[in-house]
């Protein structure tokens, strides 16, 4: 279809949105009045019942926690399909790094990239297992801390040579240990409901509020949530830099 | 009660592909055999979730988090008959493809494997769901799995594409889908689907609801492939692997056309009112627009899958004018259209799966002739092909003669239903003579409209030796073709069904069932499916069978016939040409139907 | 009134922008990233709808039970729909390299699986 009939047409159906989403947004309580009643009962709940001070926290991995295995298994899905969809295909030729592809402009690394890169990794590691393990008290928890915990993996790409980078990056491994985190997750759900409580319940003792173990499965899922979600993502990104340090001609 | 049930149903798949993505070096033989097992159980317990929602509605709540004065804080799942109906159709058809694909099919390694249980695990909780985000969480879910198989294939550009462009279209869908779940959740501060509509029940029906209403429909919509939404379909279908076209069009889509009935009935019903008839307008309207042009669009396809994709979109669009009669009828005849529709597509997607094992093709000309020899393939593809022209006494006939009963003050109905009974089933049949027996014109190849280098030849998706086809590709869609004639033939398949419509229908039941534990399951009186129907269904199969005899005649129309056709052909050439392949279009199209679709609810129910 | 429509609005102008960008866009990257900003319209609605003007953050550590905080429930729903939009966009890049390594181009208007 020609471009500028395309965006004319758009354009007319985009007006016709405007209009409907305007004249609904009339409908809502006016902005900065939230009404209730989910968010008050489960903070009036969360702190009562759960130990928890993190009430986000505790939607997401007690109250909610069923939504939150679906996106971890939603992270599983995307982490194997771009495995599968990166796969080496017949006719590619891997060629050992650090080669760069062809048509790239291998770029040495800086020393002062590296140095900073490497002396960030254990701040890095430490900040992600900080916010892991505080995520039911303090701003934080399994997802926000794993996505920090995945990125000393990214600065040791930018500060070590990429063999050392593959050594310790072997898919094969990373595959493994995302499998179990994500099946320690799945299987706390699962206890739950031998326990007749509910899938994913929090069923363990509630400890006291403020301290880093409180509130039950809530740290436990936080600590697995962590690595699954960091493997996920750790694999995702080795995946796509594979393609662009090791040449592939068909 | 929290009944395990549904929980189980939901994550004994997803648990499987955690399972099966550690084995990775894993042998091929364990890890078929560890998927079928799964597959199996998945099915035995949703066949028990179907038994056990016969007398009452089966709720769990997640974590333990029961509701407590009436507020619902934790997630719910709640199966009644129609949802544990749809996961049994996920699991079984799940469980038919995983033989197909046992031994043979090139998987990658477990990917595959992994891939599908995601996907089938999406599916039944987003059936079961009965928490707004949820849904949202497990349609988001059943995508993601879905891009990723459908782009298995990556040695040829097409595959990718295809992904793409599923992708891009459906991930805009579950956005708007969202934005709806966000303006409710504004309004009334619940998720909860009883909840949400006790909430809407306390206040009259604002701007935002209507809104927030059209917007949740058109995100499921798009996932049903309704027009101006399906463009993506075919281009998925025609370069996803066998297996994962057996669920896309068996019951993906119809999930989607699931949740609009569910959603509506359940959330909206109270506070739409009487102008639900003039909404119900809104939804035939769709429907009909979908049935005529992918009907057309099905029969001038060359590619088998497009083919297929086309019919789907077609025979969804009887679908939701079931739904949109508003009535226990129509929706217990769509149901029955639905298990018997994807039991049949099933098959016959199976059966490509077998030509394209043979022949390294799934293009229609290419193959002329190459199925001679093929004897139970070709009687099975003939058999799909009246089914789906509605043959009695398959499920889609039953299906058919329910919706027509319900709907008798719309005296067009059984023409347009006719019209895609009578087109998609011509083409199938016309597919099977010219590729089994060889019938028809030879006709040139014309590559230039798939762009491949090799006129016809696609990239196979098995191994082993092809100059015979291995059992396991043929029995599933012996089993699925049976199963479509049970349900058909089952005596009391009418009345369950539309005992469990009637119940799917009352939302203050289901609102006690949820939020208070007390389930009143009322009986209502049936009716039979117009008899008429019958004759209609053996009528549009003999049409069928004319309509195929007659575009499979050996000689070409002369160019002056040609010329003299052009001008009637002309809206089909248009309608042809909008289906560009490219995703900008797409995304206009989509747009387009969203201020469309919205203004007309908005008008419908003012 | 026009003027508290402000917020939400804004969410309707990422949605739409977003939408714009993919219909005309030559780059298949550019669209992902278009298809960023589209679900970044439902993470501002989401939240836009949960706030309490004069509130503070849903966490009780360092304040009193009782304070008036924001909608925690909203904020949850933020969070797991950012980690969808990741897990699509990983996906979608993972296609466009694939394509590109097929077909040298990631342009809409050669990407086209099949016509008619």
């Amino acid at each position: 279809m020609n471009p500028r009939v395309r965006v004319t047409l758009f354009l007319v159906a985009a007006v016709g949105i405007t209009a409907i989403f305007v004249w609904g947004f009339t409908g809502l309580p006016s902005f900065g009045h939230y009404p209730g009643p989910y968010g008050d009962e489960v903070v009036r709940r969360t702190i009562a019942d759960r130990h928890a001070t993190n009430t986000v926290t505790a939607v997401v991995m007690d109250i909610r926690a069923v939504d939150t295995a679906g996106e971890e298994l939603i992270l599983f899905a995307a982490a194997v399909g771009v495995i599968m969809l990166l796969r080496k295909q017949r006719g590619e030729r891997l060629v050992a790094p650090p080669t760069f592809a062809e048509g790239r402009h291998p770029i040495p690394p800086s020393t002062p990239v590296r140095v900073v890169s490497a002396a960030l990794i254990a701040p890095a590691a430490v900040l992600g297992l900080y916010l892991v393990a505080h995520g039911g008290l303090t701003p934080g928890g399994g997802f926000q801390g794993g996505v920090v915990l995945a990125v000393p993996s990214v600065l040791c790409f930018l500060a070590a040579r990429i063999r050392s980078f593959e050594r310790l990056h072997d898919p094969a491994v990373w595959e493994v240990a995302r499998a179990i985190a994500i099946g320690a997750f799945l299987g706390i759900g699962f206890a739950g409901l031998i326990a007749s409580t509910g899938f994913l319940a929090n069923m363990l003792p509630l400890g006291t509020t403020g301290t880093v173990y409180s509130a039950g499965t809530i740290p436990v899922l936080n600590l697995i949530a962590g690595p699954a979600v960091a493997t996920a993502i750790v694999l995702i990104v080795v995946e796509l830099l594979e393609q662009v340090t090791e040449v592939r001609a068909k | 009660m929290n009944g395990a049930l549904p929980a189980l149903a939901t994550f004994v798949p997803l648990g499987a592909s955690v399972a099966l993505g550690g084995l990775g070096r894993a042998r091929r033989w364990f890890v078929d055999a560890v998927a079928l097992a799964a597959a199996g159980a998945t099915t035995v317990l949703t066949v028990a979730l179907l038994v056990q929602t016969r007398e009452h509605r089966i709720i769990h709540w997640f974590s333990g988090w029961k509701p407590h004065r009436g507020v619902a804080l934790g997630v719910a799942f709640s199966a009644d008959q129609l949802a544990s109906g749809a996961a049994l159709l996920v699991a079984a058809l799940s469980l038919a493809a995983f033989v197909f694909s046992w031994r043979y099919l090139e998987t990658g390694k477990n990917h595959f494997h992994v891939l599908m249980f995601l996907f089938e695990g999406g599916m039944i909780g987003f059936a079961l769901s009965g928490d707004f985000f949820t849904l949202f969480v497990f349609f988001e879910l059943m995508g993601v799995a879905a891009y990723a198989l459908t782009g298995m294939n990556i040695g040829e550009a097409g595959p990718l594409e295809g992904a793409i462009n599923f992708a891009i279209i459906n991930s805009v869908g579950s956005f708007v889908l969202l934005l709806g779940i966000g303006l409710l959740y504004g309004r009334t501060g619940a998720l909860n689907f009883a909840q949400v509509a006790r909430a809407l029940a306390k206040q009259p029906a604002t701007d935002v609801v209507v809104v927030a209403m059209a917007l949740v429909f058109v995100g499921l919509l798009v996932k049903a492939a309704v027009v101006p939404f399906h463009f993506w379909l075919a281009d998925a279908h025609a370069v996803a692997p066998t297996p994962a076209c057996v669920l896309f069009s068996g019951i993906m889509v119809m999930l989607g056309l699931y949740g609009v009935a569910r959603v509506y009935w359940t959330v909206f019903r109270g506070v739409i009112g009487s102008a639900q008839h003039e909404l119900g307008l809104v939804l035939i309207g769709a429907g009909v627009v979908s049935i005529v042009a992918g009907s057309v669009m099905c029969f001038v396809q060359r590619h088998l899958k497009r083919l297929l994709a086309f019919s789907t979109i077609a025979h969804g669009g009887i679908v939701l004018v079931g739904i949109g009669l508003m009535s226990h009828g129509g929706l217990a005849g769509s149901t029955l259209y639905v298990a018997g529709h994807g039991t049949v597509k099933a098959s016959l997607f199976v059966l490509t799966g077998v030509l394209l094992h043979r022949f390294g093709s799934l293009d229609e000309g290419h193959l002329r002739g190459r199925g001679r020899g093929l004897w139970l393939t070709g009687a099975l593809f003939a058999l799909g092909g009246l089914a789906l022209a509605g043959l009695p006494p398959f499920g889609t006939e039953l299906g058919k003669g329910l919706i027509e009963e319900a709907g008798s003050d719309h005296a067009w109905m059984p023409w347009v239903f006719g019209f895609a009974s009578v087109m998609t089933g011509a083409a199938v049949l016309r597919v099977a003579g010219r590729v089994f027996l060889g019938l028809g014109a030879a006709e040139p190849d014309r590559s230039e409209r798939t762009g491949r280098s090799s006129p016809g030849a696609e990239e196979r998706e098995t191994t082993a030796a092809f100059d015979r086809t291995p059992a396991v590709l043929v029995v599933p869609a012996v089993m699925l073709l049976a199963g479509a004639l049970a349900i058909g033939v089952w005596p009391q398949a009418a009345e369950r069904a539309q005992v469990a419509a009637a119940r799917f229908e009352d939302p203050k039941s289901y609102a006690a069932s949820v939020l208070e534990g007390r389930d009143s399951l009322h009986d209502t009186e049936t009716m039979a499916p117009s008899s008429s129907s019958v004759v209609y269904g053996v009528a549009a199969a003999g049409a069928a069978v004319a309509l195929a005899t007659v575009t499979l005649r050996r000689r070409r129309p002369g160019a002056r016939m040609q010329a003299s056709l052009r001008p009637a052909l002309a809206p089909v050439t248009a309608l042809r040409s909008l289906h560009t392949g490219h995703v900008g279009d797409y995304v206009m199209w989509l747009t387009i139907g969203l201020a469309a679709f919205g203004g007309l609810v908005i008008v419908a129910v003012h | 009134m026009i003027r508290g429509l402000m917020p939400y609005v804004l969410a309707l102008w990422l949605f739409l922008i977003g939408l714009y960008g993919m219909v005309t866009s030559r780059n298949l990257v550019h669209i992902v990233m278009c298809l960023a900003i589209v679900q970044s319209s439902t993470y501002v609605l989401l939240l836009e709808v949960g706030y309490r003007a004069g509130a503070t953050a849903p966490i009780f550590k360092d304040i009193t039970s009782g304070r008036s905080v924001v909608d925690p429930v909203v904020q949850a729903l933020v969070l797991t729909d950012i980690v969808i939009g990741v897990t699509v966009a990983a996906l979608l890049l993972a296609l466009a390299v694939q394509v590109h390594k097929e077909t040298h181009s990631l342009d809409p208007e050669d990407l086209r699986p099949m016509t008619g």
